[in-house]
C-alpha cells in the first residue's frame, strides 16, 4: 500500500476540524476534467461527516498538457496569502469550463484581492516553488495523476465516487473506533 | 519472460526518435539512463504517464540522467504524440524488426504485440541497476525512478566504489 511521504503540516491548506479523525487530502489540478468532478462530491463528502472530516489541498499541476493548470495555482496560493484560499480554489473549479487570466482577475477582485498584487505574484512566478514542492512531494509518494486522494496517510485506490469514497472512509472511520 | 534484472548488461540500440535521427545507448554512456517502455502511444494510461514524466523531468535532471520512452509505434507516430502532448524528451521507435529492443529487455508482450510498461534505470556504466514491471494498465508514477537515481547517486560517491569504476576522462 502506497502511504503518504509529507505528513501534512500547518504550511498545508486544511479545511475542517483540526483534530478531525479522518484527513482527506487531494491531490489535484485545476484545470483536470476529472478533478472538476471530483470538487462537487468532495462538497458532498465534507457535507456528510462535517467535523469528522478535514481536507487538505495539495497541488499537482501536469502544466504541459493543461496550459491554464500552473497560473490557477499560482492564483490559489496568492489568495491564501491573503486568508482566502479556499473561496480562490472553489471560484476556480466552480468556473472551470472558463479558465482564464481574466477569470481569475475577476474572481480576485470578487474576494476584495489587490489585482495589481495578484499581476506583480503571477509575473515574478512568486508561488511557484510552493506548488513545485507540492508537486514533489506528491511524486515521492506515487502519485500519477490527478485527482488522487490519501485517506489518512494511504492512498485511496478506487474511484472517486461519493459512495466508494464514503465507503472508505467509514471503514478507516470503523478502525480507528475499535483501534481506541 | 521476467524482465532484465539489476546487474544485468544494458542491451544496446540505435533506434530513431524522429524519422531522421537515432539514438543509441551508447551515446548516453556515462550518465544514469531511465528508459520507460509503455505499450502504444496515445492510449489514455501511456498518456498520463508521459505526462507526469514530462512535469518530473527537472527533477530527473537533477541526476544527470536522461529519459528515454520506448514502444513499437513508428518514429512519425511517436512525432505527432510528442508534439500533441508537448513532451521534452525522446520516443524511440521499436518498429523495425516490432519490438526487437522490447524483446531483449523482457519486455515484450507477444500475445499483444506492443512492450510491456516496464521501467529501467541504467546506470553510467551501461549495467541495469533498477527494474520495475508495472500492470500493463496501471501509471507506475516516478517514485520508484527517483529513488532509483537517488540510491545510485549515493553509490557513486563511495570512493572504493568509484576506484573500480573504468575512467572515462582518461
Amino acid at each position: 500500500m502506497t502511504t503518504l511521504k509529507d505528513p501534512i503540516s500547518p504550511h498545508d491548506h486544511i479545511q475542517g476540524n483540526e483534530d478531525a479523525p479522518i484527513t482527506l487530502l487531494e491531490y489535484g489540478d485545476y484545470q483536470c476534467p476529472h478533478c472538476g468532478l471530483a470538487y462537487h462530491i468532495i462538497k458532498a463528502v465534507q457535507d456528510r461527516y462535517k467535523d469528522r472530516l478535514r481536507f487538505v489541498f495539495r497541488n499537482f499541476p501536469l502544466a504541459q498538457i493543461h496550459p491554464y493548470a500552473e497560473v490557477a495555482a499560482e492564483t490559489a496560493e496568492f489568495a491564501g496569502v491573503h486568508k482566502r484560499f479556499w473561496e480562490m480554489h472553489d471560484g476556480i473549479y466552480e468556473n472551470q469550463e472558463r479558465l482564464s487570466l481574466p477569470l481569475f482577475f475577476e474572481l480576485a477582485e470578487e474576494q476584495g484581492l489587490s489585482t495589481i498584487a495578484l499581476q506583480r505574484a503571477l509575473e515574478g512566478h512568486e508561488f511557484l516553488p510552493r506548488i513545485r514542492s507540492d508537486f514533489l512531494g506528491g511524486v515521492r509518494s506515487g502519485v500519477n495523476g490527478t485527482p488522487t486522494f490519501f485517506v489518512n496517510d494511504a492512498r485511496y485506490e478506487g474511484p472517486y465516487t461519493f459512495e466508494d469514497l464514503i465507503n472508505a472512509i467509514d471503514a478507516r472511520l470503523d478502525a480507528t473506533s475499535h483501534a481506541a | 519472460m521476467a524482465i532484465l534484472q539489476p546487474g544485468a548488461e544494458a542491451p544496446e540500440f540505435r533506434l530513431n526518435i524522429t524519422p531522421d535521427q537515432t539514438l543509441s545507448l551508447s551515446e548516453l554512456r556515462g550518465k544514469p539512463v531511465i528508459l520507460t517502455f509503455y505499450p502504444a502511444d496515445w492510449s489514455p494510461v501511456c498518456g498520463d504517464q508521459a505526462a507526469l514524466y514530462n512535469e518530473v523531468l527537472p527533477e530527473f535532471e537533477k541526476y544527470g540522467a536522461q529519459l528515454v520512452g520506448i514502444s513499437v509505434d513508428s518514429a512519425w507516430c511517436h512525432a505527432a504524440f510528442a508534439t500533441n502532448r508537448h513532451l521534452r524528451y525522446p520516443l524511440a521507435a521499436d518498429f523495425e524488426p516490432k519490438g526487437a529492443l522490447a524483446r531483449k529487455y523482457g519486455a515484450y508482450r507477444e500475445k499483444d504485440g506492443f512492450a510491456e510498461r516496464a521501467l529501467f534505470v541504467i546506470d553510467e556504466d551501461g549495467k541495469i541497476f533498477w527494474s520495475y514491471l508495472s500492470p500493463v494498465a496501471v501509471n507506475p508514477g516516478a517514485d520508484g525512478i527517483l529513488e532509483a537515481l537517488e540510491n545510485l547517486s549515493k553509490r557513486q560517491r563511495k570512493p572504493d566504489d568509484h576506484a573500480q569504476r573504468p575512467n572515462f576522462a582518461a
